[in-house]
């Protein structure tokens, strides 16, 4: 089912918690809603599930205007970031659960509802547990379990909020490749909430970057991460590096030296520079370049990370060398970023 | 796969580190003084009042209890509870979905004001209702025009025992259903489920317990409830005394052992309560315990 959320705002208390946003989610498609705690995804999450109500904009479901739809109507498969699993209802009967409460003729028989309870856990490789009660299970299969009570429905849309907050590391890590594997198997549309990059760029194949409210960029783990559009994302995603320049010219200068980077298509006037720090060529001669005095150096896994101290005003920028390239040693490193990207100053 | 490992909640039993534990005498003494207490207080009163009732004899007790006036106060102590209790349930689970489960403004003076009947006394809630609908109170023209009666009567009775005893449900659920939040019913809706089914299937097993527990105190209390029945009731013999009402007049005429009698009911009654609430805690706890895994 294809999701459209048309320019869509939402306040609590005259607090706007979403501002005029925009989206396009794929039938089948995996997404991820990534950004920083009040960046508004979860809240996006549940105006999508029928949890809220938009205070504007609209939000459609295939052509069909859902906005003024209840959850219930909605027909969503929403797993909860506790999972909020029945305590006092065994496995099946959780998965049961969606089943049992329809009427009429689309209700099926028990008999029906535990076979199809029974084929679910199988699905999430939990077989043999329908007796077990939430309180008996570990995190990660009560995660499991709570995937196969959204999924009993059939939903048109799957909505996963933080799946894996609650988890330890490696059971997340498991866990996401697990459900990379149900989603191809089952090919539901699904959006799930996240605030860790990794598992946004890993799982998803588009990533909708979301910050105070607003989406800041949508696109894929390679599009997110080699061109980001906006400060925000670059700061957000990965790591990067930054120095307040001038453009002028159509040339970029920190203070009174141009550091050989050409921009002759950036306006004029304050900008800021940012970098990955591991995209820098290291250069001899610095004719042209970005030059300081290292401040700290430090180990990280493969690498060693190294802080300079740039210009008069001794901004601090942070760039990557090998462990044991000569440079590490040296008070002075010179280099120019390889990739870049210029941003007016705010 | 992820490992089921499953914790165990069972307290573990130290024992208590050298530092905080008292002397033997101290610990004798204070454990004596204790019990000495209970047992005066307490314990003693309660076989006086089982000793009394037998104390001319099975026969006379059950002669006591098969008196007409005993028999009327019994039926109308029971009705008086099976109506009450019922409407403080409704009342209690109502406030407390309301508290816990919606922002709106008036919250905290709701809370405070449902705690209302336990800081008054009694006999002031009693009072309220004489001045409210007595002959020459608030109502009390427009009730006796209408020929509607509620003072000395079963319904004045009904009302001052759901006044006293609305805390008890509420003050039970409210914040069990604030620390169980609004996840669960929102799973519920999502997978399809209409208000109510999501209030009979989800809502109430979560609060079963805590709700058993509350009735019973409920229960308890508006069967034993003297001081604002007193006022409201009259004491009209085989019409409008209740159980609490009625030992009292069977002691004022040195009935001491029919008294004792009814009140021996009573008394039974609360060790009922009490040992119901005991085994309820038990279950109670180990099921709070279960559900705080992880």
């Amino acid at each position: 089912m294809e999701v459209r959320v048309a320019n869509v705002r939402k306040e609590f208390e005259r607090f706007p918690a979403l501002r005029d946003v925009s989206l396009d989610i794929k039938s089948g498609e995996l997404i991820a809603l990534l950004g920083p705690s009040g960046s508004g995804k979860t809240t996006l999450l549940r105006l999508i599930a029928g949890l809220e109500r938009p205070t504007r904009g609209k939000i459609f479901f295939g052509e069909e205007d859902a906005s003024q739809k209840s959850i219930q109507e909605r027909n969503v498969g929403f797993v909860f970031q506790h999972y909020a699993l029945f305590r006092h209802m065994t496995v099946a009967d959780n998965i049961g659960f969606g089943l049992k409460v329809r009427h009429g003729p689309s209700r099926p028989s028990a008999k029906e509802i535990r076979r199809r309870a029974s084929e679910l856990l199988n699905l999430v490789q939990l077989s043999g547990l329908e007796k077990r009660y939430p309180a008996q299970l570990s995190g990660g299969q009560r995660q499991r379990v709570a995937l196969a009570r959204a999924m009993a429905i059939e939903p048109a849309v799957l909505l996963l909020d933080e799946p894996f907050g609650a988890l330890d590391a490696q059971v997340r890590r498991e866990l996401r490749r697990w459900l990379r594997d149900i989603h191809d198997a089952t090919g539901h549309t699904t959006v799930f909430v996240t605030h860790d990059q990794e598992e946004a760029l890993e799982l998803a194949d588009r990533v909708v970057v979301m910050s105070q409210g607003r989406i800041e960029q949508v696109g894929t783990a390679d599009e997110i991460y080699d061109t980001p559009n906006s400060p925000f994302v670059y700061g957000f995603i990965g790591e990067s590096s930054s120095i307040p320049v001038k453009v002028e010219d159509g040339q970029v200068w920190i203070a009174d030296r141009p550091i050989g980077l050409s921009a002759p298509h950036a306006p004029q006037g304050e900008a800021t520079l940012f970098f990955r720090p591991h995209d820098v060529d290291l250069v001899e001669e610095c004719n042209g370049c970005i030059a300081g005095t290292v401040a700290a150096s430090r180990r990280v896994a493969g690498t060693r990370r190294v802080e300079l101290e740039i210009g008069g005003e001794r901004q601090r920028v942070e760039i990557e060398l090998p462990v044991d390239h000569p440079a590490a040693q040296k008070s002075r490193v010179a280099f120019r970023p390889r990739r870049w990207k210029l941003f007016p100053a705010a | 796969m992820a490992d089921p490992e499953i914790k165990s909640y069972a307290p573990h039993h130290e024992s208590q580190s050298p530092a905080v534990t008292e002397s033997r005498t101290a610990r004798t003494v204070l454990m004596a003084v204790t019990f000495a207490f209970l047992a005066i207080f307490l314990l003693l009163p309660l076989i006086i009042v089982f000793k009394e009732a037998f104390a001319k004899g099975i026969e006379a007790y059950t002669q006591a209890l098969g008196e007409p006036d005993t028999r009327s106060a019994i039926r109308l102590t029971l009705l008086v509870a099976a109506i009450s209790v019922p409407l403080n349930i409704v009342f209690g689970i109502s406030a407390a979905w309301a508290i816990a489960k919606f922002e709106f403004k008036g919250k905290a003076f709701l809370t405070t004001l449902i705690d209302l009947p336990f800081s008054v006394s009694p006999v002031i809630s009693g009072l309220v209702y004489v001045l409210l609908f007595g002959a020459q109170g608030l109502l009390g023209a427009w009730l006796k025009a209408h020929g509607i009666v509620i003072l000395f009567a079963v319904p004045g009775i009904v009302l001052a025992t759901i006044f006293v005893t609305f805390p008890f449900v509420a003050r039970e659920l409210i914040p069990l259903m604030q620390e169980q939040g609004n996840g669960d019913e929102e799973a519920a809706l999502s997978l399809g489920a209409n208000g109510w089914q999501a209030f009979w299937y989800v809502t109430l097993p979560n609060v079963k317990w805590g709700l058993l527990y509350g009735v019973l105190l409920c229960n308890a209390r508006a069967m034993g409830e003297f001081g604002a029945v007193s006022v409201v009731s009259g004491h009209i013999r085989g019409l409008t005394n209740t159980m609490p009402l009625h030992v009292e007049i069977l002691y004022n005429e040195y009935n001491a052992a029919a008294a004792f009698a009814v009140a021996s009911l009573l008394a039974g009654l609360a060790l009922v309560t009490l040992v119901l609430k005991t085994l309820l805690e038990m279950r109670y706890g180990a099921e709070i315990a279960a559900t705080r895994g992880h």
